[in-house]
C-alpha cells in the first residue's frame, strides 16, 4: 500500500473541492477501494472520507419518488419498507450481492463507483488497459469467464461487477452529482457507466471534483419486479449473468417491460428495443425468444465467456416466463 | 523409559474398550476451543517479539529464466526500509510433505509465474509491502515454457503402472462396458490462516514460529535450508488455523524470515498475501483420466482400466496419486492402470485435501454409475457385487472392510430408492431433481510417533509431543486416550503440542494423525499402567483407574508420592503394511436440483456413511466428515484454478474467485458413522477419517445431476455454463 494522506473535509463541497484533485479519491464503506489499495492498483496520494457529511438518509419526496442518500448502506436499502415494499427488484438485488458483512459496510454511492473484478485489472503484474493505459488486454488473449460479450471494445472486455445498479437501471432511476463548485447535475443510471471504447480507465461519467450525493427512484410502477443473478456459487460471487426486471400486463398482453442486465457489460446493460418488442405482445416461448436474439444480436464471446450468450438468452426467457406466468 | 512398540501383526487386545473412565469416542467439545473463539489461541503471525522487522516476499512476472538484476538502490531509501534480501539460500517453493529436505533453492532462477525472489524488509508492513510492488528487476526470460499438460510428452510414474490380464480383450468380450474420458481443474487447499512466520535468533539458535502440519519433517527441512543443525532450530506451531496439505511442507516465507532475521540481527514477519498462499504453495494437478470398465452381464467386473494423465515442475517428485484406491476398490481380473506427468511451468503440484482419492474417486465413480446404467443394475447393487474378498492387485487381506455396511445403512438412512434410475423424473418448478450415490475410500497411514505422557504429583496428566493440531481436534482426543487410559477426566489431562522441544510426533497429513500419535500416546499410558499397577499391588490388566481412584483405593496423588511418572510413547508402524491393504470406506448419497434454464445445481441434501474403525471422538470425528463432503460439494460444482495460457499464472488467486461453497451451498449434511474396530489399522484400531469425506463425494453429486436432469458431465467442477452444455435437447 502506498502512502496516502487521510483527509476528513467538514462539507461536501469542500470534499468534492478536494477530489478535483486526480491523485484523490473518495471513501465512503472502502469494501473495494481498500482492497485494491492493498494490491497497488489503486495509489490515490489523498483519500478524501466522506463518511459523517450526512447523505445517510433514505427520505420519501412528495412526488412519489425516494431519493436514497449516497452513504445509505447496502443493508440499510435492502431492509427499508419502501424499498421493500414499492421497489423489491431493488432489495433483491441488493441482497444477491457480496455477503451480510460487506454489504453493511458498503453504500449506495460507493456501489455505484465500484471497479472491475477482472483478473488482470486486479493484478499490477499483467497488462490491463483500464488500469495503465497501453498496456494491453490480458483478458482477451487470456482468461475471460468472467468478461463481457456487449459493449466490448479491442482495449478492454471488464464487465461491471455490481447488481445494485442493474436492478436501478432497469428501474430507470437517477444519480445526483454534486461539483466542487457546488452545482448539481443529474444524471440517469442507464448513462452513469460507460462503455469501454478507446477510453478503458473511465468506468463511469463523473469527473474530479464531482461526488455522488444520492439515487432517486421514479415513483413506484405496477407489476412484478424480479432479480434474477445466475453464479455456480450461491452466495458471494460475481453474476455469470443477472436480469432485473418489472414486467406488467394488462389482460393477456405485456404492458410493461423494463429489463436491465448484469454480467454482460461494462454497465449494467439496458435496451430500449427489448421493451418496444415486448410490449403488447402475448407472452410467449417465440417472443421470449426473439427477445433474446435481439439483445444478443451483437454478442461476442471470447472463448471461455462464450457461454453467456447462450445463458442470458436462457435466463431472460425464463424471468419472462416467470413474470407473465407463461409455460415454456 | 520408553514405551517403544513396533507394529507387525494386528493387535486384537483392544485394551480402550476395557477402561472404566468413559470419555474414549465420547462427543467432547474440543479442549481448545474456548481460546480459539475468544482470540487467546495465537496464530503464528500473531506472537509478539520486541523491535520486529516486517518481510513481504517479492515474486517473479515471468514464467521461465533467471533474475538478472534486482535494483535495490530504488527501494533502499524509501522510509522505513531496512534491506532486500537476495540470498542463494531462500527457496522457491514449499517442500513437499514428507520431504524432509531442503524444496528448490536458488530464487534467481525461475520456474514459474509468482515464484518468490527475494524479500524486502521494512520497520511496517506497508512501508515492506509498498518497497516490494515498487522494487526494479529485470529478467532474462527464456520463452517458450510449455504450460499445457495435455500438449507436452508425459512421463510414467514409477510403481503405478499394472498390467494384469487383457484388458482390451475383457472390454471387447464383454456384456457391458464403459469407456469415458474424464477431467478435474485444480485445486487449491484454501486455508484459512495464510502461511506466515516469525523469525528470532539467539546467537546460532533459531526459534520460528509458523503454521505447519509436520513439525517432525519440518525441522529437518529448515535446517537443510539455513545449512545449520536440527538442534539448533526450534519450531513452534501450536495452532494452525487449517492446512488442507498446504503446510505439509516448510515454505518459502519461513525460510526468507529466519534468514532476514540472522542478517539484520532482530526478529523478522513475513506473512503471505492471500494472492500468494493462493500462487506459491501447492495446486492440486489437474487431471484427464480415462475409465474403462468391463462387466458379465450381472454385472461383476471382469475388466479395469484407470489411466491418468496429472503435471507438476520439471524436479518434483510429486505426482497426484490418482488411484490409489483404484488399486483395490472393486475387482476386475484384467486390468490395466496407469499414472503420466506432464511437465509444465505452472506452480508447484503437490498434496491438496485427500491428494489422489479426492480426484480419482469421483471420476472412477462416474463411471461406475454408468456402468449401472448400461447394465441395468441398481448403482448400489452394482458397487455391491464388486466389492472383492482381497485386493485384487497384490492378493493381500483387508485389514477391515466397511464399505457393504456403508452402501446398506446409507442407502436405508437416505431413502434411496433401487427402482429405474431414468433423468428427468422429478420437477419443482425451474428445477429437476435427482439423486446419485458413490462409494468411497481413502488409503489408511499411520507413521512413526512419540509423544511424552506424565503422571504429575498432583495427579493431572501432562501430553507432550511435536504433533500439531490443525484444526482436526488432535488436543481433544490426546486428551481422550489419555485420560480413558489413566482414569482422569479431560480436564486433568494438559495437552501440549507444535513444539520440537517435544517429542517428535507423526505430523498431521494423510489422515494418519490421530491413529498414529493416538497410538504413541496408548503405548505411554499402558506403561505408565504397568508401573501404577505394580504400586497398587496388581496386575496392568486388573487396574481399573478411574477419575484418580486405583481399584476403587488408593488415589493417584498417593500413588504418584510427591514424584511426576513419565514415560515417552513411542509407535512405529512395522512390516504390517506388507501384510494387509488398509483403507477406509463408506458411500455417499446425494439429492441434487439441477435448474432447466440456468443450469445451475444445487445441493439438497447429502449422507455420508463411514467405516474407519474406531471413533476417537464422535463429534470431531463427524466434523471431519461434515467438512470432507463440503469439499465434495466445491470439487463437485465450483472449484477450479484458472491458469493463464500464455503465461501459467495462476488467474483466480483469492476466496472471491477461488470459490468455496458457501454455507448456502450446503444443504441438510447427514453422517452416519459406521463404528468398527480394525486391530491392524493401529494399536487403537482407529483409522484416519480427515480425508475421506471428499473421496468420491463429488461423483454422487454428478451422478444426481444426470439423474436430476440427463446431463452426462465429464469435467469437473460441474459449472451452470458445463451442465447447459451437456443438456440434452
Amino acid at each position: 500500500m502506498k502512502p496516502f494522506q487521510y483527509t476528513r473535509p467538514e462539507s461536501l463541497v469542500h470534499a468534492a473541492q478536494l477530489s478535483q484533485d486526480t491523485e484523490a479519491l473518495a471513501i465512503a464503506g472502502g469494501t473495494n477501494l481498500l482492497d485494491l489499495m492493498k494490491l497497488q492498483v489503486e495509489t490515490p496520494d489523498r483519500l478524501v472520507d466522506i463518511n459523517r457529511l450526512g447523505l445517510g438518509e433514505i427520505t420519501e419526496n412528495t412526488d412519489g419518488t425516494l431519493r436514497i442518500g449516497a452513504l445509505v448502506t447496502n443493508t440499510a436499502a435492502a431492509n427499508h419498507p419502501r424499498i421493500r415494499a414499492d421497489y423489491p427488484v431493488l432489495a433483491r438485488a441488493i441482497l444477491a450481492g457480496a455477503t451480510q458483512q460487506l454489504r453493511n459496510k458498503a453504500t449506495t454511492g460507493g456501489n455505484l463507483c465500484q471497479r472491475t473484478r477482472c483478473y488482470y485489472f486486479t493484478n499490477i503484474d499483467q497488462p490491463c488497459n483500464k488500469r495503465e493505459p497501453g498496456s494491453g488486454c490480458g483478458a482477451i488473449e487470456g482468461v475471460a469467464r468472467l468478461h463481457a460479450v456487449l459493449g466490448t471494445s479491442t482495449e478492454c472486455i471488464a464487465t461491471y461487477p455490481g447488481d445494485m445498479a442493474v436492478a436501478m437501471s432497469a428501474l430507470d432511476a437517477a444519480v445526483h452529482i454534486l461539483a466542487e463548485d457546488e452545482s448539481e447535475r443529474t444524471v440517469p443510471v442507464r448513462d452513469f457507466h460507460c462503455l469501454p471504447g478507446d477510453t478503458p480507465w473511465r468506468d463511469n461519467v463523473l469527473e474530479p471534483g464531482e461526488i455522488i450525493t444520492a439515487v432517486t427512484l421514479p415513483p413506484p410502477v405496477q407489476g412484478k419486479q424480479i432479480y434474477r443473478k445466475v453464479r455456480e456459487r450461491s452466495s458471494y460471487a460475481f453474476a455469470l449473468t443477472s436480469v432485473a426486471a418489472i414486467i406488467a400486463m394488462e389482460g393477456d398482453r405485456i404492458a410493461r417491460a423494463d429489463l436491465a442486465f448484469g454480467g454482460l457489460a461494462h454497465k449494467p446493460w439496458h435496451d430500449p428495443r427489448l421493451s418496444t418488442l415486448l410490449v403488447g405482445k402475448l407472452p410467449s416461448a417465440a417472443l421470449f425468444d426473439e427477445a433474446g436474439d435481439l439483445l444478443l444480436e451483437d454478442a461476442q464471446g471470447f472463448g471461455e465467456n462464450d457461454f453467456k450468450i447462450p445463458l442470458a438468452r436462457r435466463t431472460l426467457a425464463a424471468v419472462l416466463a416467470e413474470a407473465t406466468e407463461t409455460e415454456i | 523409559m520408553t514405551a517403544h512398540f513396533k507394529q507387525d501383526g494386528p493387535v486384537e487386545s483392544n485394551r480402550l474398550d476395557g477402561m472404566k473412565q468413559g470419555v474414549i469416542g465420547k462427543a467432547l467439545p474440543r479442549v481448545e476451543g474456548l481460546a480459539k473463539v475468544t482470540g487467546t489461541a495465537p496464530y503464528a503471525a500473531e506472537y509478539q517479539a520486541a523491535n520486529m522487522a516486517e518481510g513481504v516476499l517479492v515474486t517473479a512476472t515471468i514464467t521461465r529464466g533467471t533474475v538478472s538484476s534486482i535494483d535495490t538502490q530504488s527501494v533502499l531509501a524509501m522510509p522505513g526500509v531496512l534491506a532486500v534480501i537476495q540470498d542463494s539460500r531462500m527457496t522457491t517453493r514449499a517442500a513437499q510433505g514428507t520431504a524432509g529436505q531442503a524444496p528448490q533453492q536458488e530464487p534467481q532462477t525461475v520456474s514459474y509465474w509468482g515464484q518468490p525472489i527475494a524479500l524486502v524488509v521494512a520497520e511496517t508492513f506497508e512501508q515492506a509491502r509498498d518497497a516490494a510492488k515498487q522494487l526494479t528487476i529485470t529478467y532474462d526470460a527464456e520463452e517458450g515454457a510449455p504450460l499445457d499438460p495435455q500438449a507436452v510428452e508425459s512421463e510414467a510414474k514409477e510403481g503405478q503402472t499394472v498390467n494384469q490380464g487383457d484388458l482390451a480383450h475383457a472390454m471387447a468380450e464383454a456384456a457391458h462396458s464403459v469407456d469415458v474420458t474424464i477431467d478435474t481443474e485444480g485445486h487449491a487447499s484454501a486455508a484459512m490462516e495464510p502461511h506466515a512466520a516469525i523469525a528470532q535468533w539467539e546467537g546460532d539458535k533459531l526459534t520460528l514460529y509458523a503454521s505447519l502440519q509436520m513439525l517432525n519433517y519440518n525441522i529437518a527441512e529448515l535446517a537443510d535450508a539455513l545449512g545449520i543443525e536440527e538442534e539448533d532450530v526450534r519450531l513452534r506451531a501450536p495452532y494452525v488455523g487449517g492446512g488442507f496439505g498446504s503446510k505439509l511442507g516448510i515454505s518459502e516465507e519461513a525460510v526468507a524470515a529466519a534468514i532476514a532475521a540472522k542478517q539484520l540481527d532482530r526478529p523478522v514477519r513475513v506473512v503471505m498475501s492471500r494472492q500468494q498462499v493462493f500462487q506459491c504453495i501447492m495446486r492440486r494437478s489437474e487431471t484427464h483420466q480415462r475409465l474403462r470398465l468391463a462387466c458379465d452381464d450381472d454385472g461383476r467386473l471382469t475388466g479395469f482400466g484407470h489411466d491418468a494423465l496429472v503435471s507438476n515442475l520439471p524436479g518434483e517428485a510429486f505426482a497426484e496419486p490418482v488411484l490409489q484406491s483404484s488399486h483395490f476398490l472393486y475387482g476386475g481380473d484384467n486390468r490395466s492402470l496407469s499414472l503420466n506427468v506432464a511437465r509444465i511451468h505452472r506452480m508447484t503440484a503437490g498434496s491438496v485435501r485427500a491428494p489422489g482419492e479426492a480426484v480419482g474417486m469421483p471420476a472412477l465413480e462416474v463411471a461406475m454409475d454408468q456402468l449401472a446404467e448400461e447394465a441395468g443394475i441398481d448403482p448400489v447393487e452394482l458397487r455391491l457385487r464388486n466389492i472383492p474378498e482381497r485386493n485384487p492387485e497384490e492378493d493381500l487381506p483387508f485389514s477391515s472392510h466397511k464399505l457393504a455396511e456403508c452402501l446398506r445403512q446409507g442407502a436405508e438412512a437416505f431413502g434411496w430408492d433401487s427402482g429405474p434410475r431414468t433423468p428427468r423424473q422429478h420437477k419443482e418448478g425451474e428445477w429437476w431433481i435427482g439423486t446419485g450415490m458413490a462409494s468411497a475410500a481413502r488409503v489408511h497411514n499411520v507413521s512413526e510417533a512419540k509423544v511424552r505422557v506424565s503422571l504429575i504429583a498432583d495427579g493431572t496428566a501432562l501430553v507432550r509431543t511435536d504433533m500439531t493440531d490443525i484444526g482436526t481436534g488432535t488436543y481433544t482426543i490426546l486428551a481422550q486416550i489419555v485420560g480413558e487410559m489413566l482414569g482422569l477426566p479431560v480436564d486433568k489431562v494438559m495437552v501440549e503440542l507444535g513444539d520440537t522441544q517435544n517429542p517428535r510426533g507423526p505430523g498431521s497429513g494423510g489422515s494418519w494423525g490421530a491413529a498414529s500419535i493416538g497410538s504413541a500416546a496408548f503405548m505411554a499410558c499402558h506403561a505408565l499402567r504397568k508401573t501404577l499397577a505394580e504400586r497398587v499391588g496388581t496386575s496392568e490388566e486388573e487396574l481399573s483407574l478411574k477419575d484418580g481412584i486405583a481399584n476403587s483405593g488408593p488415589s493417584l496423588v498417593e500413588l504418584l508420592d510427591g514424584k511426576e511418572l513419565s514415560e515417552l510413547g513411542h509407535y512405529e508402524p512395522g512390516d504390517i503394511a506388507d501384510d494387509y491393504t488398509a483403507s477406509g470406506f463408506g458411500a455417499f448419497f446425494a439429492q441434487v436440483r439441477v435448474n432447466r434454464f440456468t443450469g445451475e445445481a444445487r445441493v439438497d441434501r447429502m449422507l455420508g456413511a463411514f467405516g474407519f474403525g474406531r471413533v476417537l471422538n464422535a463429534k470431531t470425528a463427524r466434523s471431519q466428515c461434515l467438512g470432507g463432503i463440503t469439499w465434495s460439494i466445491g470439487a463437485a460444482l465450483t472449484e477450479s484454478l484458472m491458469f493463464d495460457p500464455n503465461d501459467g499464472h495462476l488467474v483466480n488467486c483469492d476466496l472471491a474467485e477461488y470459490h468455496m461453497p458457501v454455507h448456502r451451498d450446503i444443504g441438510e449434511v447427514e453422517v452416519l458413522m459406521v463404528e468398527e474396530r480394525d486391530p491392524v489399522a493401529s494399536p487403537i484400531q482407529a483409522k484416519g477419517i480427515g480425508e475421506l469425506g471428499m473421496c468420491g463425494g463429488a461423483a454422487a453429486i454428478a451422478n444426481a445431476i444426470y439423474n436430476a436432469c440427463g446431463a452426462r458431465l465429464h469435467h469437473f467442477p460441474m459449472t451452470p455454463d458445463r451442465i447447459l452444455a451437456a443438456l440434452p435437447d
